[in-house]
């Protein structure tokens, strides 16, 4: 890129501005304005060795960094599909929210080994990806991806709040610029739930089976394992059955208003942080992954 | 409001009052006109803006309803040729850009729908008439992005070409459509900027990239400069949207001013356009480029192109997959509403 060009920052590598902050900065050219956490500051500070993940943490980033790629990978096929423009790109900005929050932990979850958050999301096979069932779950009709948001965002709202105090500072630092943005998706998801609910026979209709499809895939969000168990006990993470009773309760608060019950279902017995996936996962990959597979070593 | 040194005269009410029309005289309604025209052609004279609340020319009115309409669907159908590999960009930083980029083209289209509602035409007209095929949008939507260096082709040389027409209607006389025009600019900018990292990256990439990117620039090339439209001895409305300040250069002029921008890119990219023909004219000072196919620009016009069948479906597709999530939305509004209504008659 010339310098001639003029104008605009490069997005590319995101540093033009990053010395300055705030609306003064702020530009549709840019990621995200001022000076919140980028990917690139947390690739730059892994290969400089001045942050580097534990085993365990970045085993744990990597669960978290798979399972919000895998949603903007669904979220992005709703881009020029939605039901209206504004949806196109409320749910586009969701899935951009997501891929950020998945380069952040990739490419922190590769300082253990060095590998990038490129070769993480392009040149893993499907049981070596850690995300949990939900996020795989095709898109549906507009209800299902709707009930999928509605569970998800509550899920990792209570979840990033208690990571912004986790011990871990690149940890907290990425769950703090997440969180306020996955309040976004709350506030987005609600609203549709109750839209949806209450708006017409066949939306309510629509939105009872969304929420029954989905609702067996909530339970493994929360459960525990050995990993979580370390995490926990080192305070750099929390343990996801601790959530629970938040994301009962909030969920709970808008599901009332709806006027809806909490489907009563019996849970999947997931596997996805063991790399066990539904059937879905490996077209996601094939196709997120055929080209950079096809040029490997390439430069994009 | 435009001039300073005039009144302006309020525009007739929508068609949808109608009736109010009847209860103005003929010679009041007469006179409104002349005294709307007087001030309409002195807001021409002084290249100054028009404003939706402003009396206009019922051709001005109706021209621009179709130039601003064409171009939010433009952006809303140019969506689809770049979605297409949003979920196969080969790294995750290319995905978020084009991901950003394609949400950017909707909020084009919905800022110029909007700035077309200022005219009285309701959106969802305008999107029924794209999906009837009564409406056009930009014909270089309708070949389609066959391989990933065709993102940086359709940025850098289409999204270009857009530019190049877009930033003199910045000034265009009609005050919303001109406003709404700063801020794509803006943003086309930076698209045009991403399409040229993305062809730079892959001419300096390996021998395979390479010629992909040589591939997508010699597919996109004519296409890109038929985006200005017929040669101007061929362009019927061009005079009169001239005189009417919405357009400032002929197409021919911004045609041969983006060839001249096209030429210096490309040597940088290390690559070439397909045309032999391409010189700067000493004489006339102006760069020339090659014949181009216009029969070709002419089929695709007229729905022989090889995706136009694709994105209308699409459209309608999406649309109609989405009707029932508007109906909802539209009936819980209709039901808060009642509801404050009654919870107002109670207090």
């Amino acid at each position: 890129m010339t310098e001639e060009s003029g104008g605009h920052g490069d997005i590319s590598v995101g540093v033009q501005g990053a010395t300055g902050s705030g609306e003064a900065t702020a530009s549709a050219t840019r990621i995200t304005p001022g000076n919140a956490l980028r990917p690139e500051d947390i690739a730059l500070a892994v290969s400089r060795g001045t942050a580097k993940p534990g085993e365990d943490v970045a085993e744990f980033a990597l669960r978290l960094g798979d399972d919000a790629l895998i949603l903007a990978q669904r979220l992005g096929h709703w881009i020029s599909r939605a039901p209206e423009l504004e949806e196109d790109i409320a749910l586009g900005n969701i899935a951009l929210d997501q891929l950020g929050h998945a380069r952040s932990f990739l490419s922190y979850a590769g300082g253990v080994d060095g590998r990038s958050e490129d070769d993480l999301a392009y040149f893993r096979r499907e049981p070596e990806f850690r995300s949990v069932q939900i996020f795989e779950q095709p898109n549906g009709d507009f209800a299902f991806t709707i009930a999928r948001q509605f569970v998800v965002s509550y899920y990792q709202f209570e979840l990033y709040r208690r990571l912004t105090e986790s011990t871990d500072a690149t940890l907290a630092g990425i769950a703090a610029k997440a969180v306020k943005e996955v309040d976004y998706h709350r506030d987005h998801s609600a609203q549709w739930v109750l839209r949806l609910a209450l708006g017409t026979d066949e939306s309510r209709e629509k939105m009872i089976h969304g929420l029954k499809v989905v609702w067996p895939y909530v339970d493994e969000l929360f459960r525990d394992d050995e990993l979580t168990g370390r995490l926990s006990e080192s305070g750099a993470a929390v343990e996801p059955s601790s959530l629970r009773a938040d994301f009962d309760r909030l969920t709970g608060e808008i599901l009332a208003e709806a006027e809806l019950e909490v489907p009563k279902v019996q849970p999947a017995p997931g596997g996805g942080r063991r790399g066990l996936h539904s059937e879905h996962l490996g077209y996601i990959l094939a196709e997120m992954q055929v080209l950079a597979r096809e040029f490997p070593g390439a430069s994009w | 409001m435009a001039s300073q040194t005039l009144q302006s005269v309020p525009a007739e009410p929508s068609p949808a009052r109608h009736e109010t029309r009847h209860e103005m005289s003929p010679e009041d309604a007469a006179r409104r006109d002349a005294e709307g025209q007087a001030y309409f052609d002195k807001v021409m004279a002084e290249d100054s803006r028009i404003e939706p609340r402003d009396w206009m020319p019922p051709a001005y009115r109706k021209t621009l309803v179709r130039q601003v309409s064409q171009h939010a669907h433009s952006e809303i159908i140019g969506m689809q040729p770049e979605a297409n590999w949003i979920s196969r960009a080969p790294s995750l930083k290319r995905k978020a850009i084009l991901m950003a980029k394609v949400q950017d083209e909707a909020g084009h289209g919905l800022y110029l729908y909007s700035a077309a509602e200022t005219l009285g035409q309701p959106r969802d007209q305008m999107m029924q008439d794209l999906m009837d095929g009564k409406a056009k949008y930009s014909s270089i939507f309708n070949y389609p992005a066959r391989t990933w260096a065709d993102m940086g082709a359709i940025g850098w040389m289409v999204d270009g070409a857009a530019i190049a027409n877009q930033v003199p209607l910045c000034r265009a006389s009609f005050g919303p459509y001109g406003r709404a025009m700063v801020r794509v600019c803006k943003e086309e900018s930076f698209h045009q900027r991403q399409g040229f990292e993305i062809l730079l990256e892959l001419s300096h990439g390996t021998p395979a990239q390479k010629q992909m990117a040589q591939d997508a620039v010699n597919r996109w090339y004519a296409p890109a400069l038929m985006m200005f439209g017929p040669p101007d001895d061929d362009s019927p409305n061009s005079k009169q949207s001239m005189a009417w300040n919405i357009k400032r250069f002929s197409n021919d002029e911004l045609r041969n001013r983006f060839v001249g921008m096209m030429m210096e890119q490309v040597k940088v990219l290390e690559l070439t356009l397909p045309d032999k023909d391409i010189r700067f004219n000493e004489e006339t000072k102006k760069w020339e480029h090659g014949p181009l196919d216009w029969d070709e620009f002419h089929e695709v016009l007229a729905g022989r192109g090889p995706c136009n069948a694709q994105r209308l479906e699409r459209r309608r597709e999406a649309h109609q997959n989405g009707a029932w999530v508007r109906e909802a939305a539209a009936a819980y509004a209709e039901k808060q509403a009642k509801k404050q209504a009654d919870k107002e008659v109670a207090a």
